[in-house]
């Protein structure tokens, strides 16, 4: 499905940035570090769940 | 999709809750408000609730646009199409909230309004250049998220000089409805709506940033942490309000970090002062009439002000009787303690607006809640 979308309100976005749409206006970018930061939050999580069960009596 | 299923893992999800459950200090109690709508919908539909302790309750707040939206101001839009003859044109979910004499958009449309839904504020504009001998009105509303597209629309119609087009601006704003239930008798003096921590918005804060929260953070010493619309993001949100909690501490954080900065989204936050200027009060669903809460059109751009083009006065109109939104929307009642719940109000047929937009608590807990099959065999 394609849906024309405006970027009257993020003018800097560039060819391959992703955005988030909101009523077909782009409201805002999205930071791939940031996003990609989040992310390893969880895996980290998840690393340190596993070595709580390795370690558990 | 990029940015979104790796935030819906089922199993990253039930690790977070797990979490939680061993972080929440026994014999203590967690209240959260979710402010947004957004929230609110994907708390019941990915089963969150579920998925966190007991001792832990998400409270519904009043950020779904269509939901904290007065009878009189859907009155005043039907009366556009009906007694004025203009085409009305307004975002879909808009279409049935109930307004005065059994009417909604949807019924005003049946009896012979030009009433058009449409997906974007640029839509309605379009409208406007194809039916130049006609009076066109964009019935706009939501908050700091679709202000910014009503006012690219004004400052379009402006510069092209259209003279058919106008907007009955009934834009709201976060903040003061934040301000409003932390300073209600319920949060302040009875403590009937317990309020420990607020899961910040995701979309608005993209357009106003994490700075105006600091104030509600230091001053009301709550927590709140903004959070995105998936449901990774929504936990992970709720173990960091838990930590907050437990530490003693009310600050602002941002899980949502990939799309929100302090700041905001400054060029948008430009245009939205530039056609706009703060209401002195306006009335909101449930919560009555709120000081400096809403946004109306500047001077500058009065020819394109839907109240003052046609001389509009706004009446207020007191809801069903028995409908509980009002108390919902504060966060006072939840939508099971209504008696219309499930039973007279539908989503097919809603008498209050929570029961309208998929944001709204009511028609959220009646989706996803199994309440479906509950009516179908009371009925």
């Amino acid at each position: 499905m394609r849906k024309p979308v405006s970027l009257a309100l993020v003018e800097d976005a560039q060819v391959g940035d992703f955005v988030i749409v909101h009523v077909g206006f782009a409201i805002g970018r999205v930071d791939a570090d940031e996003a990609e930061r989040t992310l390893a939050l969880f895996a980290e999580m998840a690393a340190q769940d596993a070595a709580a069960a390795a370690t558990a009596p | 999709m990029k940015y979104v299923d790796e935030y819906r893992d089922g199993e990253v999800a039930r690790r977070i809750a797990a979490r939680i459950a061993t972080e929440l200090q026994p014999g203590r109690r967690y209240h959260f408000m979710e402010f947004c709508g957004g929230h609110t919908h994907a708390i019941a539909r990915y089963g969150i609730g579920e998925l966190l302790p007991p001792q832990l309750r998400m409270i519904h707040g009043p950020g779904c646009p269509v939901c904290v939206l007065p009878i009189g101001r859907i009155d005043q839009a039907i009366g556009l199409a009906l007694q004025h003859r203009a085409i009305v044109c307004t975002y879909g979910d808009t279409m049935r909230v109930p307004a005065s004499e059994s009417l909604s958009l949807m019924r005003a449309k049946a009896r012979g309004g030009d009433i058009r839904m449409v997906y974007s504020a640029a839509d309605a504009l379009k409208v406007a250049r194809e039916n130049p001998g006609r009076e066109v009105v964009f019935f706009a509303i939501g908050f700091e998220t679709t202000t910014p597209p009503t006012a690219v629309v004004i400052r379009q119609a402006q510069a092209e000089g259209l003279r058919n087009f106008s907007v009955l601006c009934c834009h709201v704003l976060t903040p003061s409805a934040i301000t409003h239930i932390l300073e209600s008798a319920e949060v302040r003096q009875y403590g009937t709506v317990p309020i420990d921590g607020f899961v910040g918005p995701a979309h608005v804060s993209i357009v106003i940033g994490s700075g105006p929260y600091e104030h509600f953070a230091e001053e009301y010493r709550k927590p709140v942490v903004i959070a995105g619309f998936e449901p990774l993001d929504v936990m992970q949100a709720v173990l960091m309000l838990v930590r907050q909690v437990n530490e003693g501490r009310a600050e602002v954080e941002n899980e949502f970090a990939r799309a929100v900065t302090r700041e905001g989204n400054l060029a948008a936050q430009r245009l939205v002062a530039e056609v706009f200027e703060l209401r002195e009060r306006f009335e909101w669903r449930g919560l009555g009439e709120v000081p400096y809460s809403a946004l109306k059109i500047r001077p500058a751009f009065a020819e394109f002000d839907a109240e003052r083009r046609f001389g509009l006065v706004y009446q207020g109109v007191p809801d069903h009787k028995q409908c509980e939104c009002g108390a919902i929307l504060r966060g006072v009642k939840r939508p099971t303690d209504c008696k219309l719940f499930g039973t007279v109000c539908t989503p097919e047929n809603p008498m209050g607006s929570c029961m309208v937009s998929s944001e709204g608590a009511c028609a959220a807990h009646y989706t996803y809640g199994r309440f479906k099959d509950a009516a179908v065999v009371a009925g």
